[in-house]
């Protein structure tokens, strides 16, 4: 269908030039520093899957950008909106981002620069559970995204559900939308005590005690220890959940369970980092699956650098420092001392906060035979076990026995909880494969037909 | 679709609104709105079904990464409808 654009090979020629810097990315961390590089006298191109630079945290209205001072400096960078970064290069002296631009009708773009910078971001976790294929069940992000980037509500009556800090502003955003929520559901037991003892900063505890404050304003309750344990149709859609106590291992406490009408389920267990270019590179990565950075952003790939929760998840403010003191270290330029404190006091403030929400073992036990784990290829729970049964022992082997990640997101929905059904059938740990695609985003053959011709 | 699921909708000045159509439906739009938000905000809460056991599918993630949400756009097949902006007169079909 690119081909019905006419548009060949000849339209990229004047993005032929060779740029000091290009960023995957246009969220925090990429624009933080596409910026601040472009501040230094840097040619800078950004590209961006979205319509709008801002990522996930500054996602806005067409009409509403938000004061942020990175989004009012856009025209001293190259902003390319919804150009899809597919494949990545390292060459001798430069890299080369290929990506396909535009929605519909794609076109083949080739973007090179002498240095590289991912800033690809993160999104939601989910935990498979019986319905959570149902539609009214969103991603905890894409709910807040319907209600920032579109000004709609997902639903009429909701329950917010998972674990970690943002299911506050989601809830709270909902609410102010007009959305009856029924309940935040928090799996973990943040314990006032907890919070008190992790290392942190000012801003975010307040930040937090304001979303508090205002989750109480609006009489949503906030439970912890709880989970939606499954979700249950009317029609053919959500019309209720259930809700059910855990323990410590979040194993369902019997006898707990209780069901909530609602037509609405935002649901996300923290985060999961795009580490699908960092990984056609084959730059090293820490033992708990992010791309490795020093103190200067850097890789350990000559002139390729990572920002942002790519390289851990630690919120907007570490992101956006990391994007500035990425910025200095590429126009080798020093940063001024109160940037690298800054950054140190923010990751010791995330490392401890992710510490309060951790993933427990047991969270498989809520899904059943039938319950979806791939919901591309529509793998259930008993076909893993059956493959597992047949000898399959690592996530490779599942998909291909199952399918299950063979689909269109690539595993990105399913990967991880895949390999936790088969450490729970096993009974042993089993680890999810780093993402090795030599395409890192689904495109249309005839988009990468014509950026072969 | 029954009242209790029509979504809330929030501020709809309508000023600069367009519409497009869905099966033939026409539903409004806001400028910069994607499909897959006008879509919702119409009511509509599935526009999919899956190849096996033909269950129905629509919004999931909504930011481009799940792919549930793929619908025709003009023509054109398995567009994520949470990231195509939506233009005046799109014409949008359904499985």
């Amino acid at each position: 269908m690119s081909d019905e654009t006419g548009r060949g090979i000849g339209h990229d020629s004047g993005r032929d030039t060779l740029h000091d810097l290009v960023v995957v990315g246009a969220g925090l961390a990429g624009l933080a520093a596409a910026v601040t590089a472009a501040g230094f006298g840097l040619r800078v191109a950004v590209l961006d899957a979205n319509a709008r630079a801002g990522g996930q945290y500054h996602r806005h209205r067409v009409d509403r950008p938000p004061a942020w001072a990175p989004l009012a400096r856009l025209h001293t960078v190259e902003h390319l909106a919804e150009h899809r970064v597919w494949a990545v290069e390292r060459g001798d002296d430069h890299f080369t981002a290929h990506a396909v631009a535009g929605e519909r009708d794609g076109v083949a773009v080739t973007v090179r620069g002498r240095r590289l910078l991912l800033a690809t971001g993160a999104y939601d976790r989910q935990l498979p559970f019986p319905g959570w294929d149902l539609p009214g069940v969103f991603t905890a992000g894409g709910a807040q995204a319907l209600l920032k980037g579109n000004g709609v509500a997902p639903g009429r009556r909701a329950v917010v559900a998972g674990t970690g800090p943002f299911l506050l502003p989601v809830a709270v955003g909902l609410a102010d939308a007009g959305v009856r929520v029924l309940a935040v559901v928090e799996a973990s037991r943040p314990t006032p005590r907890a919070v008190a003892l992790a290392p942190h900063s000012p801003a975010r505890v307040v930040e937090a005690a304001g979303y508090a404050a205002a989750l109480a304003r609006r009489r949503i309750p906030y439970y912890t220890g709880r989970a939606v344990i499954a979700a249950h149709a009317d029609g053919g859609a959500l019309g209720s959940v259930t809700v059910a106590r855990l323990d410590a291992d979040w194993w369902v406490r019997p006898g707990t369970e209780r069901e909530l009408a609602c037509d609405t389920l935002a649901v996300g267990y923290g985060f999961t980092p795009h580490l699908e270019l960092a990984g056609q590179l084959g730059c090293a990565s820490t033992p708990d699956g992010f791309v490795a950075v020093d103190t200067r952003q850097a890789t350990d790939l000559p002139g390729l650098y990572a920002a942002g929760e790519s390289t851990g998840i630690g919120g907007a403010q570490l992101s956006e420092v990391e994007g500035e003191l990425a910025a200095y270290a590429i126009a080798g330029r020093t940063p001024p001392k109160a940037l690298p404190r800054r950054r140190a006091r923010l990751t010791r403030f995330a490392v401890g906060l992710r510490a309060l929400y951790p993933i427990r073992s047991a969270w498989p036990s809520w899904s059943d035979e039938d319950t979806l784990i791939c919901r591309c290829e529509e793998v259930p729970r008993g076909r893993i076990a059956d493959a597992a049964r047949h000898g399959a022992d690592d996530v490779r082997s599942i998909k291909l026995l199952t399918r299950a990640g063979m689909g269109w997101c690539q595993g990105r929905m399913c990967a991880e909880a895949t390999a936790c059904v088969l450490s729970d059938v096993l009974g042993r740990p089993i680890a999810a494969p780093a993402p090795t695609r030599p395409i890192a985003v689904p495109i249309r053959l005839g988009d990468l037909a014509q950026g072969a011709s | 679709m029954t009242d209790e699921t029509d979504p809330a909708p929030l501020d709809r000045s309508g000023d600069a609104g367009f519409h497009l159509t869905v099966d033939g439906r026409r539903i409004p739009v806001e400028p910069g709105q994607t499909v897959g938000a006008a879509m919702l905000a119409a009511g509509i809460r599935s526009w999919r079904t899956t190849r096996f056991a033909g269950k129905p599918r629509g919004l999931f993630c909504g930011i481009g990464v799940c792919f549930d949400c793929l619908v025709t756009v003009d023509g054109t097949p398995s567009l994520r409808a949470c990231l195509v902006t939506a233009r005046p007169d799109d014409e949008v079909t359904t499985t």
